[in-house]
């Protein structure tokens, strides 16, 4: 393609974007100047561009909407929402135009009259009316002949092309006057003569003008405002422009229209007009410097007016200048990502090198290299990460068009549109959330009239919020409309033949709602403009999970729904478990796992059978298997055969790579003969969620985790759906990498025949009876210790010799930090060679570790604590799994960790022990799982909701609680709207409200108890809130 | 493999000018020949990790120089039956629209320039499979050399319409 086509096609592309963001607020903000003066600016640069490259569809086309923008801008028309619809209309002509002029390279045949005609009638319509207040402000000043100037002008262009049209018709018309104008401009500019002259002229504005006269003059359609050229003329001869440098002007003009290739007899006829029109300005805007005082005034002003407008380009032209920043070729970057990819595996290899020689040379040199490249790796990873918010561009405006279309009034929330991921990913996730965001609008939201009738405000509002946990980006898209109709899509299921009436009984609502990501499947009664069109959400989420994400759906009847979208930061680099499975190695994207389990004749968990299909107990459910080994064809005996020929064939050859960890495992395990590792040997089952779906992937030994560069596989391994990719390990050996996805597939349909979803993704938990995942460890004594599941980040285990001690602390170097390590008591004693069992709390950006002997077992129970224990460090003992067991209370550790962990830690006083129902609303998993077992352990029934809806939910349910903790700054509602909104009506008006937050200065407690928070307490100053609780609910009992 | 690039010097032996060269390598008994421009580099027997399910001519895949290449068994590829345990092999890598292959034979010979006056079409009565990936035969005082095809041997798609 042309490089200028190219480059233009580039700038355009940008320009529409930012365009219709621009042009939806211009419509909420109708006057804001610099907002018009953005716009104004973008499609006179798509105009000037397109009449320079000869587009002419284009360029009439953004010349039209120029003009009314034009009206906005200078005042002389008001910004209504029609106009707004026909510029957006306007755009997306151009849009279409642009769009095929990329594929073809040529502008597609079309009509644009119509639009035109509007577009014209808009303008004259502001002109006319604004004509009446134009003389107000100009006509006093301005000197009779101005007037009649012009028609003179316009007299001789009638004159002089009598014989064969009007000079503007053989000129070329309006796209010829407008190019040749630019170039003259152009070379006025470069001019060193005349460019001084003018200095302080807003350039844009007075082409702009200087166009529409040429036209008027040169008898074409008349555009021209009266005496819009003066003022820059007069000051043109404040800086000095006199007759012979107009004279100058008129040859550049000309010597322009030559450039253009247009007949000379033409440029000689306009020539004569350009000359005519000398007087007009020259001698006029001379005489009139000298006349009147008044003048001179009116003079200033606009230069005034000029003036800001400059400032700032100055402005943003230094800032511009400071951003430093450069367009790069997409390609180029992809390409250097790679190439810092394979310097990553090569310094993998280099590393696993040299760990087996424990002096060598090269090791202080390599931990340079190491760190080098890392940092490499981080900058390149940074060029491509680019803020949401830029997929998110253009919904407001498709926002806008539906509310238009359908009627409905919608508000669209955007929050954390800064949040950054990969470009890739950002281009793969457009389309979806495009496609979701008007399946809120358009299904989720009642119309005005049904929201009135079912208590909602008039305005629905979609919501989106994009935010990070923990090396995923979460995107949710919530509406509060009308939610899914459970009935309706049961309905449905049954009509397309998607499940029966029969297995529909069997099934949660939670479950009912994931069919809706079926194929063929859209509730919506009629095929509107904007969606139901028969490509559904399934589409939706094939493109989410081809790029590793996860999509997930929370809906309540009448409240609205939420899609929740939960995608790796990027696609180049993944964290990967490695696996084997036989004797060869697979890698599993860690996205996807969920958990670990180990079977063998010793643990409780052992593998039974439905039918010949193995099945897992994991805590009272029923755990679908696929056994790897199986669905590979790796059948022990060719599979041994294959592999020992090949050992020979790398024995022989090279064998430098080393020893690699392989678990010891029998032959006679590897030969049994279903794959499935019999009851008395050991294997793992890596348990993986697709969707809601979780099911076990049966392996024989699972390694380290291994950040791995995903490539594509060959073509001819393509359409084997159990690989998603392939990649070399630090070792240097060729990795597959298996797709979960596919393997659920290839397993046939495991969501529809086996529903195994969570439960607990619902709303609302089941407060009475919240089962709570407990990791139980031995440490320190015989005696079991456990620690809530979700409190901890990750199990590692850690190199004794790697330990080290930093100002009186042990630490360890983990992920490029320094992790702080703990002892669970002072009388733990710490391995001093092999590995280190260590849990790994992480909040934030730090890790703190604790170090255990062993790891016992995950186990859910009802966390009941019974004994409280005055050690610290402990909140209490339970009963778990059947045994004693001390819960540990991981906030303890963390505050001895970093003293600031939580903000202070005041000691407070003894709590006192009064039963009672709390609510504690926190949007931290963190906070509120640390938190709710300490109440329960202070003897609280707890339920937690992890925002104010949430909250409201609950509160709509009808639950009743004695007092509510709330935290302060939370996305969405905050705390004190929160608070409001409970005072202010529902059941909860009289329940105490607890405020929690991190800030705790008077003006915000002040600020706090204005809205009907009782007590205000820091967060993590856990005696204070223990005893703000008892104080609150003595006094609630008092008083009632 | 040493004398292959002194191409204007041997031009003395041949008739007419046009000679091409080729890597050559034993499939079965067969002696084949692969133009020595697309060749990149010939292996020694390397470290493959097998892909289950992949179809029965791919040996797996292995690492060179940090790309990532497929192993493809010619013999499997060909017809031929497959070779005995632990019988010695050699590869010869070529790219093929922008991916690696490296291609499992018995064994690699020289590089060998021949004249194009000693070619010949494929006679008509050689196995079909064959026939797909053979450009065509070169007569030589040692035996007869079967030029290969890379883009028809690893286009895998055609060849199983073909087949």
């Amino acid at each position: 393609m042309d490089d200028l086509l190219t480059e233009f096609l580039t700038e355009t592309v940008e320009s529409l974007d930012n365009l219709d963001v621009e042009i939806v607020q211009l419509e909420q903000n109708p006057n804001d100047p610099e907002l018009l003066g953005n716009i104004f600016r973008l499609v006179h640069t798509i105009k000037g561009t397109c009449g320079f490259i000869g587009l002419s569809r284009l360029e009439s086309v953004a010349h039209a909407s120029e003009n009314v923008l034009g009206n906005f801008r200078d005042g002389v028309q008001e910004v209504t929402p029609e106009a707004v619809s026909l510029i957006l209309a306007a755009l997306d002509r151009i849009k279409e135009i642009v769009a095929v002029l990329e594929e073809t390279e040529s502008e597609p045949a079309g009509d644009d009259k119509e639009l035109i005609a509007q577009l014209d009638a808009m303008y004259r319509a502001g002109k006319e009316g604004g004509a009446a207040s134009a003389p107000a402000e100009a006509a006093p000043a301005e000197p009779a002949p101005a007037e009649e100037a012009p028609a003179e002008a316009t007299a001789v262009a009638e004159d002089a092309p009598a014989a064969e049209g009007s000079i503007y018709e053989r000129a070329g018309a309006t796209s010829a006057i407008d190019a040749a104008i630019e170039l003259m401009y152009g070379k006025v500019m470069a001019d060193e003569e005349l460019a001084p002259l003018f200095a302080g002229v807003d350039m844009v504005r007075m082409q702009g003008h200087t166009v529409e006269y040429m036209i008027k003059a040169f008898g074409g359609p008349d555009d021209y405002f009266n005496d819009a050229l003066k003022p820059f003329f007069a000051q043109l001869a404040q800086n000095g422009f006199s007759g012979p440098h107009f004279n100058k002007v008129g040859d550049h003009l000309a010597a322009a229209m030559t450039l253009l290739e247009i007949d000379p007899a033409v440029i000689d006829d306009a020539m004569m007009v350009f000359a005519a029109s000398e007087g007009e300005f020259v001698s006029g805007a001379e005489a009139e410097e000298v006349s009147a005082g008044e003048t001179e005034a009116e003079v200033e002003v606009e230069v005034e007016e000029v003036k800001p407008e400059k400032v700032e380009k100055a402005a943003a032209k230094e800032t511009s200048v400071a951003n430093q920043s450069i367009r790069v070729n997409v390609e180029l970057l992809e390409n250097l990502m790679t190439t810092v990819s394979e310097l990553v595996l090569t310094r993998n290899q280099l590393l696993q090198m040299v760990r087996h020689h424990e002096d060598s040379e090269f090791k202080v040199p390599l931990q340079r290299l190491s760190h080098v490249t890392t940092d490499l790796q981080e900058g390149v990873m940074k060029t491509r990460m680019q803020p949401i918010g830029n997929a998110w561009n253009k919904l407001p405006r498709i926002i806008r068009d539906l509310g238009n279309d359908l009627d409905k009034k919608i508000e669209l929330k955007m929050l954390g549109a800064d949040t950054e991921l990969d470009r890739q990913v950002l281009e793969m996730i457009k389309d979806p959330l495009t496609h979701m965001v008007r399946n809120s609008g358009d299904h989720g939201l009642e119309g005005p009239a049904d929201r009135l009738k079912a208590g909602k405000p008039e305005t629905g509002t979609v919501t989106l919020n994009a935010y990070h946990e923990g090396g995923h980006i979460i995107i949710e898209i919530a509406d509060d409309g009308r939610g899914i109709n459970i009935a309706k899509v049961k309905e449905k299921i049954v009509t397309n033949g998607l499940a029966t009436e029969a297995e529909l009984e069997n099934y949660s609502d939670q479950q009912i709602q994931q069919f809706i990501f079926k194929a063929g499947f859209s509730t919506a009664e009629k095929v509107t403009n904007v969606s139901g069109r028969g490509v559904g959400m399934d589409v939706v989420r094939t493109n989410i999970e081809k790029i590793g994400g996860q999509i997930e759906l929370r809906s309540e009847e009448g409240k609205g729904s939420t899609f929740i979208i939960k995608i790796p930061l990027t696609l180049a680099i993944v964290s990967a478990l490695i696996v084997r499975c036989g004797t060869e190695k697979f890698a599993i994207p860690q996205l996807s796992v969920v958990e670990l389990v180990r079977v063998s004749s010793a643990s409780d968990h052992r593998i039974e059978k439905v039918n010949e299909t193995p099945v897992l107990r994991l805590r009272d459910r029923l755990l679908p298997l696929v056994s790897l080994p199986n669905l590979l064809n790796l059948r022990s005996d060719d599979l041994l055969s294959a592999i020992d020929n090949q050992h020979a064939d790398a024995d022989a050859v090279s064998d430098a790579d080393g020893a690699e960890p392989v678990p010891q495992t029998t032959n006679a395990e590897r030969k049994d003969t279903n794959g499935m590792t019999d009851e008395n040997g050991d294997s793992f089952i890596v348990v993986a969620q697709v969707g809601p779906y979780t099911f076990g992937i049966v392996v024989d030994a699972v390694y380290d985790t291994e950040e791995i560069v995903v490539k594509p596989v060959a073509p001819i391994l393509r359409d084997i759906s159990v690989y998603s990719g392939n990649t070399i390990l630090g070792d240097g050996s060729v990795i597959m990498i298996l797709d979960p996805n596919g393997i659920a597939t290839a397993t046939g349909n495991i969501s529809a025949t086996n529903p195994t979803e969570e439960e607990g993704s619902e709303v609302v938990n089941a407060g009475r009876n919240e089962r709570t995942a407990l990791l139980v460890f031995r440490a320190g004594s015989e005696e079991p210790k456990a620690v809530p599941l979700a409190l901890v980040a990750r199990l590692e285990e850690i190199d004794a010799e790697k330990v080290e001690t930093s100002d009186n602390q042990l630490v360890v170097q983990y992920r490029g930090q320094l992790m702080p390590l703990l002892p669970v008591t002072e009388t733990f004693e710490r391995q001093t060679e092999g590995r280190q069992p260590v849990l790994v709390f992480t909040d934030r950006d730090r890790s703190m570790g604790l170090m255990v002997d062993e790891i016992l077992d995950i186990v859910e129970e009802n966390l009941n604590i019974e004994i409280k224990t005055g050690t610290e460090g402990v909140i209490g003992s339970a009963i778990v799994d059947g045994k004693a067991t001390e819960i540990i209370d991981a906030s303890s550790y963390l505050t001895r960790a970093y003293h600031d962990w939580f903000g202070r830690t005041d000691e407070g006083a003894e709590s006192g022990n009064v039963n009672g129902r709390v609510l504690l609303i926190d949007d931290s998993p963190f906070f509120r799982n640390l938190m709710a077992p300490l109440l329960r352990a202070a003897g609280y029934d707890v339920l937690t909701a992890e925002n104010a809806d949430d909250a409201l939910t609950m509160r709509e349910a009808g639950e009743v609680f004695d007092v509510i903790v709330s935290d302060i700054e939370m996305p969405g509602m905050d705390g004190f709207d929160l608070a409001r909104e409970i005072r202010e009506k529902g059941a909860w008006t009289k329940t105490p409200i607890v405020a929690l937050s991190s800030r705790t200065s008077p003006a915000d407690i002040a600020a706090g108890r204005e809205v009907g928070f009782v007590d205000y307490v820091p967060k993590q100053d856990r005696e204070a809130l223990l005893e703000s609780l008892s104080n609150t609910i003595v006094k609630m009992k008092g008083a009632a | 493999m040493t004398a292959n690039s002194k191409k204007p010097v041997s031009n003395a032996d041949q008739d007419n000018g046009a000679t091409r060269e080729f890597v050559t390598a034993s499939i079965g008994d067969q002696m084949c020949g692969i133009a020595v421009l697309q060749v990149q580099d010939v292996l020694a027997p390397q470290r493959i990790t097998p892909i289950p399910l992949a179809p029965p001519e791919v040996s797996g895949s292995l690492n060179l120089r940090g790309r990532i290449v497929t192993a493809i068994d010619l013999r499997i590829r060909m017809g031929l039956p497959e070779r005995e345990e632990g019988a010695r092999t050699m590869s010869i890598v070529v790219e093929h629209q922008h991916e690696l292959y490296s291609l499992i034979v018995d064994d690699v010979g020289d590089v060998l320039k021949v004249s194009e006056k000693n070619f010949e079409r494929n006679p008509a009565t050689l196995d079909s499979l064959w026939r797909t990936y053979s450009e065509g035969v070169y007569r030589l005082e040692k035996g007869l050399l079967v030029v290969l095809d890379v883009s028809t041997l690893l286009s895998f798609n055609a060849s199983e319409e073909a087949a």
